[in-house]
């Protein structure tokens, strides 16, 4: 690990000790990743927002203290407390005056208030080939993928450490070798009509997590079938039940405008078989029986296009058990602009902001089942909510909320 | 063969994830047990623990979960790598910084095929002593 002259006299304290910490923090996590040097970074977008006890409080007050500042753009990740609807969460006492802390802290730092997952809805979107810093896997994921923009998996902390010292450690997805796919994705046996449901793109994001874990996939043969929200889904699904950060598209992503044209020269061939999607499928659900006792969406935060779709699909019924949507303050703002918020509401539809319902307690306490249609929810609400889940489609959650019971359509996965 | 993400010396028993699991969303940072329910050590308690993890993955968020273990004092006694990552040894970096002892984290390949017993982290290497 070199570090410039300018770097070296950061980290010995020329511009305070805040800058100092942030500067050893990136340094030696590059240097232990076999990073050569630092690279200047356009942007980073902060994870380390949600709290998980006092311990992120304190260090982010103690940069706070140390006179920190963020020397790039920041956009920050979701809190664990909607500070539009305070009474959405249920955290109480001491915990929830920390977590307000935590957040505040994020702020006198210099982050802009975005609070969300889904940043690149929010109008952070950095160009294509930038190097950037950012955490949240689903964020990481889309950030490299389909913006096509150049960081790594910032855990918590060296995302700051990154936005305070304006670089990250030169390694991993900021070279370009690293970025070509060793692995090639054949979709050829799957059906058009499965490409073309909105659910099977987050099934196909937890097959690939669980089949490539970290490696570079490129998907052939979905050029037809994608949008901005289904490679989201994919995205956020496949960095979940993986580590993926990087998968490329053929004929849909920035860096691969073919499949030949990003596959490194070693590299495997995966089939993608109906029976390997249908098993994937059922891996996002853990709950038997037609029990559903509330429904959340927008994991990642939920789009504009996606509220509307929700809409669309409700078309003017009330629902029997909650809907909880989950988007950013920035997405509502453009929603009730729109004039559909309070329709929604008063459907049954309950709007979540600056969080969301896996991260903190805002599904009532007690547990039971959760449909959902996202598959990061499906793959971490059981574990952080103590509820059961049932995967479906949007279609599916909105007909289960009006029945008040599992309706799933199983046309075209069998 | 061995390479140390974070120095230091540790002993305890050895438990290996038989299945990869984020920190975040997999492990309660109030208790250290797994709380996956989708894991085969669901339950099982990773603090004291030298916790070998063939593959990590996950959520970015792992590292404040295993802050917030290192703060409380239940953070596994050391662990044990298949390839490097940066997401768990942040943790460590910041606990430095904050004046907080820290497990060491070593990157061992291969290191899944470890026997369930004892194991000992010193000079940047791990030794098993099968129960």
């Amino acid at each position: 690990m070199k570090l410039t002259d300018d770097e070296t006299a950061i980290a010995a304290g020329r511009d305070g000790e805040g800058a100092a910490v942030a500067l050893r923090l990136v340094a030696d996590s590059g240097r232990l990743l076999g990073a050569d040097a630092l690279v200047p970074v356009a942007s980073a977008h902060i994870d380390g927002c949600l709290y998980h006890g006092d311990s992120g409080t304190e260090f982010a007050e103690f940069l706070v203290a140390k006179g920190a500042r963020v020397t790039v753009p920041a956009t920050l990740n979701v809190g664990a407390l909607d500070l539009l609807r305070p009474g959405n969460v249920r955290l109480a006492g001491g915990r929830r005056e920390m977590a307000l802390r935590l957040m505040r802290a994020y702020e006198a730092l210099g982050c802009r208030s975005t609070w969300t997952c889904a940043p690149y809805q929010a109008g952070h979107r950095p160009a294509l080939g930038s190097d950037v810093a950012w955490g949240e896997s689903n964020a990481v994921v889309f950030c490299n993928s389909v913006l096509g923009a150049r960081t790594n998996r910032y855990g918590d902390f060296l995302d700051i450490a990154c936005a305070i010292a304006g670089r990250a450690p030169h390694y991993g997805l900021h070279l370009l070798a690293n970025r070509r796919a060793t692995v090639r994705v054949d979709t050829s046996g799957i059906s058009e009509a499965l490409k073309r449901k909105e659910a099977f793109w987050p099934v196909l994001g937890a097959w690939l997590g669980r089949t490539v874990g970290e490696d570079v996939a490129v998907i052939d043969g979905l050029a037809a079938y994608a949008t901005e929200d289904r490679l989201k889904a994919l995205g956020a699904a496949a960095a979940s039940t993986g580590a993926v950060a990087l998968f490329h598209v053929a004929g849909v992503t920035p860096e691969a405008p073919t499949a030949e044209s990003i596959l490194a020269d070693r590299h495997a061939t995966i089939a993608l078989t109906p029976d390997a999607v249908r098993d994937a499928r059922k891996l996002l659900s853990t709950a038997g029986g037609d029990a559903v006792d509330a429904v959340a969406v927008g994991s990642p935060h939920f789009s504009l296009d996606e509220i509307l779709s929700l809409d669309a699909l409700l078309a003017g019924r009330r629902v029997r058990v909650p809907i909880y949507l989950n988007t950013s303050r920035h997405v509502l703002g453009k929603l009730e602009r729109a004039g559909r918020l309070a329709a929604l509401t008063e459907a049954g539809v309950v709007p979540i902001v600056d969080t969301c319902v896996v991260v903190t307690p805002i599904l009532p306490a007690g547990g039971g089942v959760l449909m959902t249609n996202s598959g990061k929810f499906a793959f971490y609400a059981p574990g952080n909510t103590g509820y059961a889940v049932q995967f479906g489609s949007l279609a599916d959650c909105v007909e289960s909320a009006v029945a008040g019971r599992l309706v799933r359509d199983e046309a075209g996965w069998q | 063969m061995s390479q140390t993400l974070f120095p230091g010396d540790a002993e305890g028993e050895v438990l290996v994830l038989a299945a990869p699991l984020s920190f975040w969303g997999g492990v309660s940072w109030e208790t250290g047990a797994i709380i996956n329910a989708r894991h085969p050590q669901l339950g099982e308690v990773v603090s004291g623990k030298i916790l070998v993890v063939p593959e990590p993955v996950g959520s970015s968020s792992s590292s404040a979960v295993l802050l917030e273990l290192i703060r409380a004092g239940r953070a596994p006694a050391a662990i044990v790598l298949g390839r490097p990552d940066a997401i768990l040894v942040v943790a460590c970096l910041v606990a430095k910084e904050m004046g907080w002892a820290a497990p060491p984290v070593l990157v061992v390949p291969g290191c899944g095929d470890a026997q369930a017993g004892r194991g000992r982290v010193a000079e940047g290497r791990v030794a098993y002593r099968p129960a």
